[in-house]
């Protein structure tokens, strides 16, 4: 019925956008005709800053009522931001915003719900002891003279539950109770409560078992067919496939497409819009390849409902990567190889010792920089110093009594190897920017004799110049011999440091490749479970 | 690898102003003990005239310090690693007691002292245990300890007060050294010990490290339950100590004896700058706490003033210093982040 190309000087800025991109083919020119109601929501050119980083920049998007608008993109491409932007979260810095024909700049959250935009968070923002009707009408209570009216809450609540296709669930049940699918009903309940014309879900169906996927799918076909418009976020491509109808790809902040058909375009075209970033990626050049034994020998690890049967080495020197989004069980895996989890089967070796706690894991030379670095790493009202030798200052005391002096110079030797800024150990590290704080974290493993090193996103939140930096330290640490394990959501981060990549999808280990012999487009489509390459996933571990 | 970032310039002189934050909040509290006496000046003028009295008046508030000072000591690493520590007034009980029945004290000083402090650790180390292996909220644990210890003290003690017929244990209350009372030199050796504990010791910096960021510190290899099993352990042996105190003082020790210390103790830490959410806290700031307390109890008591008053200034004052304390952290804060 339409087209993507040029409707307005909007969508034009994002088809040229398109073509000066070399690796992206030309644009599809045929819609699949379906989006059958009017433009409700259009984006143009919206620009979003935060202090360093343009999350969003020039962002394009048309979302007509009664469509299932999919939107895709790496992590950190921006869809977050621009949910956040449209729930009155953030609030765009450029471009336009119309809703409903009229300029649209919600303040607040309550705002953007009042005018019609729900937002179904992957964490679900739900009371767990309130009960389904509270949490449905939470914030816009039913009251009269200040008390709620609980019997008229609860019917009204049914009404919107049986429009949902779930009068079995009881409104007034507390939401504790609720499976992770009956809890996202409350949500979308919620969202109709407010007579939500748009509903924006992020990653839906990540909480959910396979054949909840289908009824959320029911749903939202059912919402769709009463006018309701969807953005759907997902990384799996399948489900995009199934309930989308059409799709906007975002890169770097960026429109690369908008409108592609869901159904009929090539699983290629949309990767190959994700891909090729933009961002710089300085990596240090690559050592040639050098056989030795392993140093970590991991052995069908597993943990019942996080990942199961993995298994995995790593020699001295040698950096391998994981890839995988969040919640494949990457984080995990490597929270368990280090102890920090309890393994349900499998075994962890280090030199040929057994690891099964964080004490004997560090004891025995392992160091692991994890995901969350201030909640998870960091004393944030402590000295640099004091962060730096937080796993080792045991070994500078004598006799149980710390040497702050001997520490000090230690961080310092660190902190001129890191090229740490500012230099001075004595400033709080919450007063050093995040890509100084995880140099710390880094630099906490040098002092110790670290001969394995596990990295959980080791780049995130830091900014460009210092990700080169930290690939250095990553590098020069390889080179020194110490091992490297290291998670990413960054697809060409991965590529670029690892000696060797293993890509992870729903708790298990679906590939694994000499980095050199795969491309981002490939691993993509593997995290994804695309169509390419399934040969490749079998030649992983078979169960 | 060329790339230069442009760090944030540097806010200068990082680390004098850290100095100063903890010395101006002392300094704080110096200047409300010079209040304090200020006032005793102006209302007892005559007392405050003869210098023998205010020498002797000086040394009954550090005496009438002393216990709760050491029992604070103790607070104050609980605190700095996370947790909290309800049942310090029973454990004192509970020592107390049992220091005193007639079957210890057959044993003597000695025997007297050494159950004490083994009735305190062991009480505490029971704390430790529940909090950190049976994942006991330190808020209930405690506070059931508060209840049993008290009970199993009365139980012991069958009610009575049990009078300590031990003249070594009694005189540590009369006895001097260098005309300053044997209570005030162990509050002063707790006190040293304690600093010395919490500033140079691996212990005291695990100590920070777990209350600061206990998946960090769990993360760096420390055991934090361990860790958070001897705090309360620590906490123990501070009331055993104080227990011997209080009884030489009274010379005889009851179920009831040290109402309410973890009112106090917590009140002295947390104006004293100990950060309620662990982390953060210094042994200084919490002696000058328990001066700042046990000032204002002489105030009252040379004044012939009721309890009642005095504790609704003591529960102003410590929202006051909590006050003063978050208004200077977030503007410190604020100020790095620029």
């Amino acid at each position: 019925m339409t087209i993507p190309a040029p409707r307005d000087g909007a969508t034009a800025d994002a088809s040229t956008a398109l073509k000066t991109d070399e690796t992206v083919p030309a644009p599809p020119v045929d819609d699949n005709g379906e989006g059958p109601g009017d433009v409700v929501l259009r984006l143009t050119d919206v620009v979003k800053t935060f202090p360093g980083v343009r999350a969003l920049d020039g962002v394009q998007l048309e979302v007509r009522a009664g469509e299932v608008h999919c939107l895709l993109g790496q992590n950190g491409a921006g869809k977050s931001t621009l949910i956040k932007t449209l729930a009155g979260v953030h609030h765009a810095d450029g471009g336009e915003i119309t809703w409903l024909g009229q300029p649209f700049a919600p303040a607040t959250p309550q705002a953007a719900m009042r005018a019609g935009i729900a937002t179904i968070y992957q964490e679900l923002d739900l009371v767990d002891d309130l009960s389904v009707a509270e949490n449905a009408f939470l914030g816009h209570e039913d009251t009269r003279f200040g008390f709620t009216r609980r019997r008229s809450t609860a019917s009204r609540t049914r009404e919107i539950l049986t429009r949902l296709g779930h009068a079995e669930i009881p409104p007034r049940q507390t939401v504790r109770s609720l499976p992770a699918a009956g809890k996202q009903v409350v949500s979308m309940a919620r969202a109709l409560s407010h007579d939500a014309r748009l509903i924006v879900m992020d990653e839906p169906s990540a909480v959910l078992a396979h054949d909840e996927v289908e009824n959320l799918f029911r749903i939202i076909r059912e919402l769709t067919a009463q006018g309701i418009a969807v953005i759907y976020i997902s990384h799996r491509l399948e489900e995009i496939r199934e309930i989308g109808d059409r799709v906007t790809v975002l890169k770097d902040g960026r429109t690369t497409a908008a409108n592609l058909p869901a159904r009929s375009t090539p699983t290629r075209d949309l990767v190959s819009r994700m891909t090729g970033r933009t961002i710089e990626y300085v990596f240090p050049p690559r050592r040639p390849a050098e056989q030795r034994d392993p140093l970590l020998v991991v052995d069908g690890l597993a943990r019942t409902g996080e990942f199961a049967d993995a298994s995995l080495t790593v020699a001295p020197g040698e950096i391998v990567g994981i890839a995988g989004l969040v919640g494949s069980g990457r984080s995990e895996l490597l929270e368990t190889i280090f102890g920090a989890r309890r393994a349900d089967a499998g075994t962890v070796t280090l030199d040929g010792k057994r690891i099964t706690s964080v004490g004997s894991a560090v004891r025995k030379g392992m160091g692991m920089a994890p995901e969350e670095r201030k909640s998870q790493a960091l004393l944030l009202d402590e000295p640099v110093y004091k962060n730096m030798t937080l796993a080792s200052f045991s070994n500078f005391a004598k006799a149980g009594f710390t040497d702050v002096g001997g520490e000090r110079k230690a961080a310092e030797r660190t902190a001129d190897a890191l090229e740490l800024r500012p230099r001075d150990v004595n400033r709080p590290i919450r007063t050093l920017s995040g890509g100084n704080q995880q140099k710390v974290v880094v630099g906490r493993w040098l002092l110790e004799d670290t001969k394995l090193l596990l990295l959980d996103e080791p780049t995130r939140g830091v900014d460009v110049g210092a990700r080169a930096e930290l690939y250095q330290v990553i590098h020069d640490l390889a080179e020194r011999g110490v091992g490297v394990l290291l998670v990413s959501s960054e697809v060409p981060e991965v590529l670029g440091l690892a000696d060797r990549v293993l890509v992870m999808r729903e708790g298990r280990i679906i590939h694994e490749s000499p980095a050199g012999e795969i491309d981002e487009g490939a691993v993509l489509d593997l995290i994804m479970a695309g169509s390419l390459t399934t040969e490749s996933i079998l030649e992983g571990e078979p169960a | 690898m060329t790339t230069q970032t442009a760090p944030p310039e540097a806010p200068t002189k990082q680390e004098r102003r850290k100095l100063d934050e903890g010395v101006l909040r002392n300094l704080g509290l110096v200047g409300v003990l010079v209040l304090l006496i200020v006032v005793g000046i102006i209302t007892k003028p005559d007392l405050y005239s003869d210098p023998t009295w205010v020498k002797n008046n000086f040394l009954t508030i550090l005496q009438q310090a002393s216990a709760i000072g050491v029992v604070t000591v103790g607070m104050t690493f609980v605190i700095i690693g996370g947790g909290i520590d309800l049942s310090v007034g029973a454990i004192i009980a509970l020592a107390g007691v049992w220091a005193t029945t007639l079957a210890t004290q057959s044993y003597g000083a000695g025997g007297m002292i050494f159950t004490a402090l083994v009735v305190g650790i062991a009480v505490g180390l029971v704390n430790g245990v529940l909090i950190s292996y049976g994942k006991l909220v330190p808020f209930i644990a405690t506070l059931a300890m508060l209840v049993a210890a008290r009970g199993l003290a009365a139980q012991i003690s069958a009610k009575q007060t049990q009078v300590s017929a031990n003249d070594t244990i009694n005189s540590l209350a009369s006895e001097r050294l260098l005309g300053i009372p044997l209570l005030v030199w162990i509050l002063g050796l707790v006190v040293a010990a304690g600093w010395v504990l919490l500033n140079r010791t691996t212990f005291g910096r695990r100590t920070v490290a777990v209350g600061g960021n206990p998946e960090a510190a769990r993360l760096a290899g420390i055991n934090v339950k361990r860790h958070t099993m001897l705090l309360y352990a620590l906490s123990g042996l501070c009331c055993g100590i104080a227990a011997i105190m209080l009884t030489s003082q009274a010379t005889s020790a009851q179920a009831a004896m040290a109402n309410l210390y973890e009112l106090d103790a917590i009140a002295a830490a947390i104006i004293g700058g100990t950060l309620l959410s662990g982390g953060r806290g210094t042994i200084v700031g919490a002696l000058f706490g328990v001066l700042v307390f046990s000032t204002i109890t002489n105030l009252f008591a040379i004044n012939n003033l009721s309890t009642e008053v005095q504790n609704m200034v003591k529960g102003a004052i410590i929202v006051a210093a909590v006050l003063i304390q978050q208004f200077r952290y977030k503007s410190l804060t604020q100020l790095f982040k620029r």
